[in-house]
């Protein structure tokens, strides 16, 4: 029986060196798959262990996770599609965001990729237009509640969530890539001037500002669920792209040092190549690496007492402490808890 | 354990439901390798719900966040969802569906419906009476060869039924009774010995049949657009396969008979699905 | 598709657009008794229509087609009963939304 298995190193080291997957005994093997799952980073896995020999068992669940994904890429990039068509008429531009792009463009961040709902950027003078228009063709809200309807339109980046009527699925219509109270303020009108267009005239963002885009929500946003996969976005997007300009690019966002972190985080982790001069760690990054690796061998999140603070610093990051107080109050008052 | 093709890991805050499990299950095998297709954990919400008014949360690789906890007292029903919960949502080589299955010299008879039509019941019934029980709440429909694939987990009855099926099983190994659940009193039946011995060893679709209990004996013939819409609403993970899925149902409705049946009691059922059963 | 306005000026947008279909390849279609079931490659969707659907995709993947031509192409091929350009927007309509026809 191995050592207990209390952080996700494994994952890491297996997304990172394939190979190094030859040693694991039945026990790796069922710690290793169960983070994949809980990280969203299954169908990732697969695609990098592909070819590699392995248990039999090990085999066929990598390869259901690999058709999974493949499932999911189908009824994502649907979206994307149906969302256009319904959409056509306003002649407006229309950006896709994080999996749904990664896939529509056919990057290497978008391989076995676990996707969810449709994120889409459209300009912020647009959005009444696109969100009539998404109304009359079959979408509706997902929650009425006057309080976070109010909060929503005037200070989030995006429209409240709307689910598709028929086929259940949901999608997010952003004006920029971080909330209005948010410290950062990205240039919107840059993110459409540096887009590029897709065959069907969907538009996806310039690699920098994915990275950009893919960082800030990691580091700016706070909350850092789902972080591991995150990271490896960037890590892909870095090992494709390449870094040029990413630091000017990064600055005009206001979002140097969210990006500057990943970078870090990533190369640590991943080991992303990055110029030397960005490799020197502060404090904090080894706080980071302990949540991002809070995982263990169930796929269970460990470090409880971290998450919850970085639950409330993602509420502190999106607004002014004194709003976060009123808001957090109301939220807790009809029940919420942080997850 | 294994359950068929599908093998678990089970992790529990508490022993008594890992307890209950290992003598309920104690003649399954393990997971294929050691490397389970599915992990589940029972866990408590807060530290301090591990011995105050303990209340058991559904875990696992798969989750659904709007579940809510069970009474420790109900821990074998709480990892038996569970793990109904892993194959509904995460299966994805077989086609589920919502069904009782039993098998007959190589042929296997489906029973779906709603909750307390009478599928896990019926089929705990024929298991008594000779037939290989191969399972009591979901088929396994293998996309590749039409055939039906074993899921023989723990029967589970609910209500009369529990003393209807005791009756006629005399030697039947049962977990224990669990009272005060939303679905009245459950309690769970072991597989016979030849139901898990066999489980690996799947059978050709021969007849599905509808039932619905508490009505006068009557039956009708189903068509095939009906069975597509009514077995694709009950499968869990039908949109999920895609293509295979599409190919495997159609070709299900179109190749093997279906019957809706409606019963009083027990009896009168077992009468009619003989008969069925003889015709097809 | 956003429709919005009177019933006329409706009427009058759905005669000019030109309707395309899913092509061929990205269909499986199977006919099980009435009904008939057709699996959307493109969208992983599973569709149980009736007449007219299945013969109104058969004819607007031969060629895109408007309203008033596909009605005309339905009429010299099957024996309409109570065809009408409104009934026929209907079906259009419900085709689109489920994303088998696409006005183009």
């Amino acid at each position: 029986m191995g050592r207990v298995v209390n952080d996700a190193m494994p994952l890491v080291r297996a997304l990172r060196d394939p190979a190094s997957t030859g040693t694991l005994d039945a026990a790796g093997w069922t710690a290793l798959l169960a983070m994949a799952r809980a990280e969203q980073l299954i169908g990732t896995l697969a695609c990098r262990l592909d070819g590699l020999p392995m248990p039999a068992a090990a085999k066929r669940i990598l390869a259901e996770a690999r058709s999974s994904a493949i499932e999911q890429r189908r009824a994502a990039l649907w979206e994307a599609e149906a969302a256009r068509r319904s959409l056509v008429g306003l002649d407006c531009p229309i950006v896709l965001l994080k999996g749904t792009a990664f896939a529509a463009a056919g990057l290497t961040a978008g391989l076995g990729r676990s996707i969810g709902d449709l994120d889409i950027l459209v300009p912020r003078e647009r959005i009444a237009e696109v969100e009539a228009a998404l109304l009359a063709a079959g979408w509706e809200w997902v929650k009425p509640d006057p309080y976070d309807d109010a909060y929503y339109r005037k200070w989030m980046h995006e429209l409240p969530p709307l689910i598709h009527r028929e086929r259940d699925r949901m999608i997010d219509v952003h004006h920029t890539i971080l909330p209005l109270t948010a410290k950062p303020t990205p240039d919107a009108s840059a993110l459409f001037a540096e887009s590029a267009a897709l065959e069907n005239g969907l538009r996806v963002l310039s690699p920098n500002d994915m990275i950009v885009h893919a960082a800030a929500h990691l580091f700016a946003d706070g909350e850092l669920a789902g972080g591991l996969r995150n990271l490896w976005d960037i890590h892909c997007l870095i090992t494709e792209f390449g870094s040029d300009g990413l630091a000017a690019r990064a600055e005009r966002h206001q979002l140097g040092d969210a990006v500057a972190r990943a970078l870090r985080q990533a190369n640590d982790l991943y080991g992303t190549p990055i110029p030397e001069s960005r490799r020197t760690r502060d404090r904090a990054d080894r706080l980071y690496r302990r949540r991002l690796l809070a995982r263990d061998g169930w796929g269970r999140p460990t470090q409880r007492v971290l998450r919850f603070g970085f639950f409330v610093r993602s509420h502190w990051l999106r607004m002014p402490p004194a709003m976060l107080g009123r808001h957090l109050w109301t939220k807790w008052r009809k029940g919420h808890r942080p997850a | 354990m294994r359950i068929g093709p599908v093998g678990f890991r089970v992790g529990s805050d508490w022993r008594a439901p890992i307890a209950e499990l290992e003598r309920l299950y104690a003649d399954y095998p393990v997971p294929e390798g050691g490397i389970p297709d599915f992990n589940v954990r029972l866990f408590a919400a807060r530290p301090w719900r591990r011995l105050l008014r303990p209340a058991v949360v559904l875990g696992g690789d798969f989750v659904l966040p709007e579940a809510a906890p069970l009474p420790l007292a109900q821990g074998l029903l709480a990892a038996e969802m569970a793990m109904n919960l892993q194959m509904a949502l995460g299966q994805r080589r077989y086609l589920l569906l919502h069904a009782s299955a039993v098998e007959r010299d190589g042929r296997a008879l489906l029973m779906t419906g709603l909750s307390g039509a009478g599928k896990s019941t019926l089929a705990a019934l024929l298991a008594a009476r000779g037939w290989r029980l191969m399972g009591d709440e979901f088929a396994l429909v293998d996309p590749a060869s039409g055939l039906i694939h074993a899921f023989p987990r723990l029967v589970s009855l609910k209500n009369e039924a529990i003393e209807v099926v005791r009756a006629a099983v005399p030697g039947g190994r049962f977990g224990p009774l669990i009272a005060g659940t939303p679905k009245g009193d459950i309690r769970h039946l072991v597989p016979q010995t030849q139901s898990i011995a066999r489980m690996a060893e799947p059978a050709q679709p021969a007849l599905i049949l509808f039932p619905r209990f508490g009505f006068e004996p009557a039956q009708r013939a189903l068509r095939a657009s009906e069975v597509f819409v009514r077995l694709t609403q009950a499968s869990t993970n039908y949109v999920a396969l895609g293509e295979r899925g599409f190919e495997a149902m159609v070709r299900l409705v179109r190749e093997v008979p279906a019957r809706a049946i409606d019963y009083p009691n027990a009896d009168a059922a077992l009468a009619q699905v003989e008969a069925l059963w003889g015709e097809s | 598709m956003g429709l919005t306005g009177s019933a006329m000026g409706k009427a009058m947008v759905m005669q000019a657009m030109i309707f395309r279909a899913e092509p061929a390849e990205s269909l499986r279609i199977q006919a099980l008794d009435d009904f008939t079931l057709i699996f959307h490659r493109r969208s992983g969707l599973t569709h149980l229509v009736t007449a007219p659907a299945p013969e109104i995709l058969a004819i607007l993947q031969e060629a895109p087609l408007n309203r008033d031509e596909l009605l005309a192409r339905l009429g010299e091929r099957y024996d309409l009963e109570d065809a009408s350009p409104a009934a026929l927007d209907a079906r259009l309509a419900e085709l689109i939304a489920v994303g088998l026809v696409e006005v183009q």
